[in-house]
This record gives structure tokens, C-alpha cells and sequence, in this order.
């Protein structure tokens, strides 16, 4: 298996990934009357909200320290302290993320520092304030939504009781996935924290009065508890383990950890579905397993068809894997497997489980989708799936798109995209499928005219 | 001046931010601060210089468009706009130096020595704009020097883009942009005044982005009167039609906030006047074909101008009386990027009996807000750099019926259970022209009529629905 990276290039051809401080925002949202602030120039703020309002047709407010050439010189504590004293006034939050961006970093700031003087200078002693620094330039929004989420646990986690409960960390879904996980959750009779939980903040149903911050999230409380529960699921098998909260509390409370991967395909949500019913010591409940059965009849339903599929996967390493596996169950063989993250481990985690399908299969780690064209093409891959920015592969190469994953701008519903669970993975491959025969119907007669079709004498 | 603060009191309100906000009143003048820096925490709705300049470059379809900075700029407007083309396509890329921590530290002009290199040999363009991003700005990477040596060895002309976002707003993009322009045009030897103009009645069309095909419109109808479009800025442009500009004997100008300064130099460089003109809404285009054609000053040309117009307001008419019949009497709210854009949706509005209740931009000029302030009804609230908590508060207080905006503000009126307007840089169709008046329209009447507000504007569904609604009287 050829074993390609870009360590190091000097022009990036169209991105496949975001940065850092943008991943980070997404936690905030997830969290209970929770505000965010960017601490760099008001540019890059004003471009994250607009990406994300895209993606999820929601108002997305975040602030910005609004850094000018005076503050990039002279340090920006007080662009930043006005910050937050604006957006207290107005959101009144119960707890304030902090992010940097590269103009921020470059220019030394201390945001974590910063946050702490704030506080003291407010007398606001039990106020959460959570700074982290995210320089664009150190890593694509995936490690910024991790980052984000770690230093959340550790600024927020205190010594606690055990109470039972579980703790589920999620990366970054849909808010129609997090429905899903909780559904089963709540199924499978489980007490749990769910973090962050986006499910209702980022796919709000129209509701009056409006609020400035949407209701749900994950409250602010139960992450202070997070040390007292019996185990941790973190869904974030391809998260290393210094930006990992499982990890975090695992390392200094002791809860257990659970990394396994998202639960979307049989054998993962299997894993998700034995382990709740291990720690619960309960049994899986007769819905999930009518709803299991019903997957397995879709997937043999549709396996011819997925036979014919060769697939390109891309986005954030965590889906990236969901996606592969789920295919690979199925029978529809990945040949292009790419993420804009640096050390993704993916070969590492996929290799395993690809060695079945005996094909060659082209890793790409820091990918553009210059290069992922090209893979495609090499490759002959017929089916994509992934982010919107995909749609780069159909107009240049006619290779259709299945959309997954953030963002997706360029259709309507990312948000209530439901790919997890065996219901999630139902709807899943069915579009899978559907794509494929979508693209089938539309070629075959012009394909095997020009094929097969010799005009008499010829 | 009526402060804000006594005619509409509100206790979220930052302190800081009344005097960017008026009502119109009793008040003579206007006295609204604008053009100045946002305020930490305000949740502004402006974007960067870098975005600016790329608004004004992107459309020039043969170049090579490198930022230079770090990937997330570049990521987040990778062919982002409605800008067509009928040539290259080049232009629809992202290219990106992708700086990392050690080009922060170490410096990045090498790097990007090597990035214009290697696309150079690639793409084969004549073409390369290199745009500045905040780090950039700050470690101090002599951009122009990088720039000078490529189009040395390369034999074709990189221009720098000064876009470092924390230098200022968008309009400072603009600014970046028409210099990197001016530069570009400039003749070998040295700006002059053109002595051998052609000989045809030939104009530069300024700041029209050539959003759906929007250019190519109105460069029909000035064929129709006589008159030749030698380049577009930018719209649909590219290197070797930009090269000619000097050549126009007439630049005229659609989008004032972006063009009005390279406009000015072309004047004192090359002696080439210009005219104000706007093709949004019947009315203008109608002014500005007429404009055009008494510039020349021939008479057959204003001719075929009248009869232009005649012809497609007569056609066009019919629809839109059935769409002024439905809307007469709605209320909208604007919030734009620039205050020229806003001033013609006034205008656009008025023709389909629509009043405006609040007008806002994020980077209008003080003689923007001055006719802003003048064409605007008492009562209406003028704003500038405005954020999300005051858009609702305006809109719900003024009982708008529809908000026009952008990306950012779509969301937001949807939730308030106000229709939407997208006017961005983003839109598939076109709003210029008679075409374009008829498409806007429809759009408003579509979204302003449509049967799910009767759903949607009553209390709402899920587990947050309170009593009484707060929506004001529809
Ligand atoms: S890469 Fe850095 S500078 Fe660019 S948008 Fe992201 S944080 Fe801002
Ligand atoms: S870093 Fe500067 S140039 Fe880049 S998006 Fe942010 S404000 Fe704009």
C-alpha cells in the first residue's frame, strides 16, 4: 500500500480543512448559555460565523477582541477585556470560551494568562472562563474542536462524588447524530453528560421569544461532575492523547476510558450498543435490535450495488474512519482516503481494515483536494463522500458526491443529517446507494453504446 | 440629533456603540460616526482587508490567486462567489502558502518564492496576485521584494495584494486591491494621459463582479445604444483586457465603495472621466442609460437609449405590477456591505411600495449615510457596523416584513419570522438590469408572501414555546 504524505509542500491547492480556532467555536456552542470570542482580528470571526451559519442555518454570534494595529503592537489585554465586558453586557453567558487566532499567536499573546487577570481584575472567582490558544497556523479545525473541549474538562472538572452516571464525548456530528446517541442512551435506560451537545442549539426548532443564545447545550454543572462518573465513551479513536478529554480525565480523576470509534456501521455501533449494556448491566433492548435487523437488511438489499462502488472518503480523520469501515462492511472499497489533518494515524487505524478488500489504497494525510483529484483519477474512483467541498471532484472530474460531515454549504439540511446508529446508518447507505444508481442510471446507455455498439461494415 | 439612547431605550445596549445609531427625526444633519474601527466584542458583522481585496480581484479570470498567510483564510473563500466567467476558470482556485509555525518564526518569503515557482510552471498564467494575511503583516515578509524577483524570473507580472486584515476594514481591502490594479494597468514606462483614444464610444465598466452573468447584461444594453464596454472591472475580466483600460475614453461606475478611488486616479493618470451610474431597480438603470448617453452627447445614441428603456420597462411591467400589488405597504430592513448598495435598495424598494425601517451597512462613507439619511423616512433607524443583537432589536421594534442582507443575517431573520433577501456575492441570479429588478421582485415576493410565515410566525413548535408571541402585528 503506497504510502503518501504531504510533509511538507509549499503551496496548498485547495483546501480540505479549516483552522483551528474555527473547530474550537463548534464545542462552545454545544455548551449550556455558553458565548465564544475569537481574540485576533475581526476578519477571521466574521468568516468562521459565516461558514458555520452556513452550514447549520442558525444565527452563530461570536465575538472578536477586534484586534487593530495599535493592539498588535502594544499587546491586546485590552481589546480582549473589552470583549468580554461587551459580550457579558449583551449575552450575559454562563460561561465564555476564549480562542486565538494566528494574529494573536504571532504576536505572543497569553490567552490563558489573560483570562485569569480578567477575572481577578472583575472579582469574578467562579466565573468559567476557558482560554485556548489556537493558532490557525498549529493545526486544522479538528484539533481545535478537541483542544477546545479539553481545556473545557480541565478548566471545569472538580473532584467529585461518583454518581453513576457516564460521561459521552462525541466529535464533531450532527445535531441529528447527537439525537440519535442520546436516543439510544436514553433507550438503553443510561444516566450520562453528553459533550458537547449541539443538538439543540445548532438545529433550533422555531421557538418564541427568541434568545440571543439558543437554549440546550450541555450545562455547565454537569461538566463540573464529569470526574464522578463510572466511565467515559469518547468517540475519538483517531484523537491523540494530549488534546483528548477522555484522556484528560481518565489521566487525573481516574474515570475509565472508552475510545471507540463513532458508532455508525454494525460492528461500531455493536461496540457502542455492548459497552452500554456492560457498564449498565442491563440488555439491549428489543427497538435496538429490530432496528439492527432492518440495517442488515438494507446492507444486503444494497451490496451489489456498493460492489460497484470505488470510493474517495475525505474530511475530519474521525468521520473519515466512520465513513471506511461502514463502506467496507458493505463492500464498497475506499481507494482514496484523505484528511487536511497532520497526524491522523489513519493508515495505522484503517489498514487492519481494509486488508480485505484487496485493492491498493491511497492515504493522504494533509490533503488538498489538488491532490485528491489526482488520487481519484489514478485511482478511478467513482463515488465521493464527504464535506461540500467535494462538489470540486464532481465539477472536474464528474465523480458524484454523497455530502457528509462539516461543512455543507451548498445544500440545505447538513444539520439534520442522520448517519449514526443503525437507524443513522440505514439513512446513510441508503443515499449511498442511491447516489451510486443515481449516477449508474444516468450513464449506462451512452456507456455501453460506446462500448459495445459498431455500426454494420465497421 | 436624537440619541438613540432616549428614543429607544435599552439596557443591552453598548454605551459605546449609540452614537453608530439614529433615528431619523427632527434632526437636520447627520451626525452618524462611521467609518471607524469595531469595538472589541460587539459581534460585528464586517469582514477583513483580505476580504475586500479579494471581492474586487477574484473575478479577474485568468490570474493565479495566492494568499499568502496561513490555510484557514484561504480555506474559508475557496470559490465562495457567483462571479462567472467565459473564458478561464483559473480563478475559481484557492491557492495558499499554507504557513505553519516554523514559516511564522522563520519568515515565509522563501516559501512563497517556491509557491509562485511551482504554479507559474503549472498554470501558465500571465498573472499573479499575491494577497498579505494578518501574520504576514506582522512577521514582516517583504512581499513586494518576493513579487518583483518572480516577475523577473518568470517574465510575467505578480502583483502584492497589502491585505493584512488588522489594518483596517473591507473598505481598506478595496483600497489594497485598486492599487494592485493600477499597477497592472499601468502602461510600459509610466502612467500618461492616452492621446490616440479609440475611436469607438468606449467606456470601463467599474465595480460590477459579474455575479450571475450581471455584466454581461448590462453589456448588452450599452451595445444597444452604442456603446462599447472595453474592460470590466473585474467582472469577468482578465490580464490582457485589464492591460487596455487606459485606452477607454469613459469609466463608469457601479459599485461606488469599492471603485470611487481607482476611479479618481484613472482620472488624474489618464484623464479618463467618470460617471456615477447604477443598474439595481427600474428607475436607475433607466437614469444611468440616459447619464450615459447624454455623456456622449449624440442624439441617435439617446435615441436608442429611450427606446431601450421603453421597450423593456413595457416588458417587464405587467409582472411587476402584480408583485407592487401584493407588497404595498410591507416594511423592510436593510443591512448591506456598502452604503451605495443600500441607497439603490431604498430605492428598489420604494418602486414596489415598500417602506424601508431600518438601513445599515458595514462600511458606508459619511456622503453614503448623508443621502442615506436625507432619502430615508422619519422614523427609520440608520445604523452602521451594526451586530445581531441590534438587528433583531430593530427589526422586531419595527415590525419589519423582510430583511436584505447577507449569509451571517439569514438565519437571524428566519428565526425572528422575518423573510429574507440575499444580497451578497454568493447569488446564482441576477439582480442588475431590468432582468435583475424583475428577479429581485419575485425574490421578494416570494419570500415576503410565502405561505410559511402563516405557520411559522405563530408561536412555534418544540419544547421552548412560550404564550404569548412577541412578533409584532403582521
Ligand atoms: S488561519 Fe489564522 S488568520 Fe486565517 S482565518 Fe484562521 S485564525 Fe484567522
Ligand atoms: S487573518 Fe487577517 S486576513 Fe486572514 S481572515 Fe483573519 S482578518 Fe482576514
Amino acid at each position: 500500500m503506497p504510502w503518501k504524505t504531504a510533509n511538507y509542500r509549499n503551496v496548498n491547492e485547495n483546501p480540505c480543512n479549516m483552522c483551528m480556532p474555527m473547530g474550537g467555536i463548534l464545542p462552545f456552542k454545544g455548551i449550556e448559555e455558553a458565548m465564544v470570542i475569537i481574540h485576533g482580528s475581526q476578519g477571521c470571526s466574521t468568516y468562521m460565523r459565516r461558514h458555520i451559519a452556513e452550514h447549520f442555518n442558525e444565527p452563530i454570534d461570536v465575538g472578536s477582541s477586534s484586534l487593530n494595529e495599535k493592539g498588535t503592537i502594544y499587546g491586546g489585554a485590552q481589546n480582549l477585556f473589552q470583549a468580554l465586558d461587551n459580550i457579558r453586557k449583551v449575552y450575559n453567558p454562563r460561561l465564555i470560551g476564549i480562542l486565538t487566532s494566528c494574529l494573536a499567536e504571532t504576536i505572543g499573546e497569553d490567552v490563558e494568562g489573560m483570562a485569569r487577570d480578567y477575572l481577578k481584575k472583575q472579582g469574578l472567582d467562579n466565573f468559567p472562563l476557558v482560554g485556548v490558544s489556537t493558532p490557525g497556523y498549529g493545526g486544522t479545525h479538528s484539533e481545535g474542536y478537541w483542544l477546545a473541549l479539553k481545556k473545557t474538562v480541565a478548566g471545569l472538572a472538580r473532584p467529585t462524588e461518583k454518581h453513576g452516571g457516564i460521561n459521552v464525548i462525541v466529535p464533531n456530528l450532527s445535531p441529528a447524530d447527537i439525537r440519535e446517541i442520546k436516543r439510544i442512551l436514553e433507550i438503553m435506560d443510561v444516566k450520562y453528560t453528553l459533550l458537547p451537545d449541539i443538538s439543540e442549539t445548532l438545529d433550533r426548532p422555531i421557538a418564541r421569544p427568541y434568545t440571543k443564545i439558543p437554549p440546550g447545550g450541555t450545562r455547565v454543572e454537569a461538566i463540573r461532575c464529569m470526574p464522578g462518573a463510572v466511565a467515559t465513551i469518547q468517540f475519538g479513536i483517531t484523537v491523540e492523547d494530549n488534546i483528548s478529554p477522555g484522556h484528560y480525565l481518565q489521566s487525573e480523576f481516574g474515570v475509565p476510558l472508552y475510545n471507540l470509534p463513532v458508532p455508525m456501521g454494525v460492528e461500531s455501533t455493536d461496540m457502542f450498543v455492548g459497552l452500554l449494556a456492560e457498564i449498565t448491566g442491563g440488555s439491549v433492548p428489543g427497538v435496538l435490535k429490530l432496528e439492527r435487523g432492518r440495517l442488515l437488511d438494507c446492507m444486503v438489499d444494497s451490496h451489489k450495488y456498493n460492489a460497484q462502488g470505488r470510493g474517495a472518503v475525505f474530511g475530519d480523520p474521525e468521520l473519515v474512519c466512520a465513513v471506511v469501515r461502514t463502506c467496507a462492511e458493505n463492500g464498497l472499497y475506499p481507494a482514496v482516503v484523505a484528511t487536511g489533518s497532520g497526524n491522523s494515524g489513519l493508515k495505522e487505524i484503517l489498514g487492519p481494515v481494509l486488508v480485505e478488500c484487496g485493492q491498493d489504497v491511497c492515504y493522504l494525510n494533509e490533503a488538498d483536494f489538488m491532490r485528491v483529484r489526482t488520487s481519484c483519477r489514478e485511482n478511478g474512483v467513482n463515488m465521493a463522500i464527504g464535506h461540500s467541498d467535494g462538489k470540486f471532484l464532481t465539477e472536474s472530474e464528474g465523480i458524484p458526491l454523497v455530502r457528509m460531515g462539516f461543512p455543507i454549504h451548498d445544500r440545505v439540511g447538513g444539520q439534520r443529517l442522520l448517519s449514526v446508529g443503525y437507524t443513522g446508518t440505514t439513512n446513510f447507505l441508503d443515499r449511498v446507494t442511491n447516489s451510486l444508481l443515481e449516477h449508474k442510471y444516468k450513464n449506462y446507455r451512452a456507456t455501453m453504446y460506446r462500448e459495445f455498439y459498431r455500426e454494420a461494415g465497421k | 440629533m436624537i440619541n438613540v439612547s432616549t428614543a429607544v431605550p435599552n439596557d443591552n445596549l453598548i454605551v459605546e456603540r449609540q452614537s453608530s445609531i439614529l433615528v431619523k427625526g427632527g434632526q437636520r444633519k447627520n451626525q452618524l460616526k462611521c467609518d471607524a474601527e469595531s469595538i472589541a466584542g460587539c459581534v460585528s458583522q464586517r469582514a477583513c482587508v483580505y476580504c475586500g481585496a479579494r471581492v474586487v480581484l477574484n473575478p479577474v479570470t485568468d490570474a493565479i490567486h495566492l494568499v499568502h498567510g496561513p490555510m484557514g483564510c484561504a480555506s474559508y473563500t475557496w470559490d465562495i462567489r457567483g462571479s462567472l466567467s467565459s473564458g478561464s476558470e483559473l480563478y475559481r482556485n484557492s491557492f495558499c502558502t499554507d504557513l505553519k509555525e516554523n514559516d511564522i518564526i522563520f519568515g515565509g518569503e522563501k516559501k512563497l518564492a517556491r509557491a509562485i515557482d511551482e504554479l507559474v510552471e503549472k498554470y501558465e498564467s500571465e498573472l499573479v496576485f499575491v494577497y498579505s494575511t494578518c501574520v504576514v503583516g506582522v512577521i514582516g515578509d517583504d512581499l513586494e521584494a518576493v513579487c518583483k524577483t518572480a516577475a523577473h524570473k518568470h517574465g510575467i507580472q505578480v502583483l502584492p495584494v497589502q491585505s493584512s486584515g488588522f489594518i483596517g476594514n473591507k473598505s481598506a481591502g478595496y483600497r489594497a486591491a485598486c492599487d494592485a490594479l493600477l499597477r497592472l494597468i499601468e502602461p510600459p514606462g509610466g502612467a500618461r494621459p492616452i492621446n490616440s483614444r479609440r475611436p469607438v464610444k468606449s467606456v470601463n465598466y467599474l465595480g460590477d463582479f459579474n455575479l450571475a452573468g450581471e455584466a454581461w447584461i448590462i453589456k448588452d444594453y450599452l451595445k444597444r445604444i452604442g456603446v462599447e464596454v472595453n474592460v470590466v472591472f473585474t467582472g469577468d475580466s482578465n490580464y490582457r483586457d485589464l492591460k487596455k483600460a487606459p485606452e477607454a475614453s469613459l469609466n463608469i461606475m457601479q459599485c461606488a465603495g469599492s471603485m470611487a478611488y481607482i476611479a479618481r486616479r484613472m482620472e488624474e493618470l489618464y484623464s479618463i472621466p467618470s460617471l456615477q451610474i447604477s443598474f439595481l431597480g427600474l428607475e436607475d438603470t433607466a437614469a444611468s442609460l440616459c447619464k450615459i448617453a447624454d455623456f456622449f452627447g449624440e442624439p441617435e445614441m439617446m435615441r436608442r437609449a429611450e427606446e431601450l428603456i421603453k421597450e423593456e420597462t413595457i416588458a417587464v411591467q405587467p409582472e411587476m405590477g402584480r408583485y407592487h400589488e401584493k407588497l404595498a405597504g410591507k416594511k423592510a430592513a436593510i443591512y448591506v456591505g456598502g452604503g451605495f448598495k443600500a441607497i439603490s435598495l431604498i430605492k428598489q424598494f420604494r418602486e414596489l411600495g415598500i417602506d424601508v425601517v431600518m438601513v445599515g451597512t458595514q462600511t458606508g462613507r459619511e456622503v453614503e449615510y448623508q443621502t442615506l439619511h436625507d432619502i430615508s423616512d422619519d422614523g427609520t433607524v440608520i445604523l452602521d457596523d451594526a451586530n445581531p443583537s441590534e438587528l433583531e432589536r430593530f427589526m422586531t421594534e419595527k415590525g419589519a416584513h423582510l430583511l436584505v442582507g447577507g449569509v451571517k443575517e439569514r438565519p437571524l431573520a428566519y428565526k425572528l419570522g422575518v423573510a429574507f433577501i440575499d444580497h451578497n456575492h454568493d447569488r446564482k441570479h441576477p439582480l442588475s438590469g431590468y432582468v435583475g429588478a424583475v428577479n429581485f421582485a419575485r425574490e421578494v415576493y416570494s419570500t415576503v408572501c410565502s405561505p410559511v410565515w402563516k405557520y411559522a410566525r405563530e408561536t412555534g413548535g418544540g419544547l421552548y414555546a412560550v404564550e404569548n408571541s412577541e412578533l409584532p402585528e403582521r
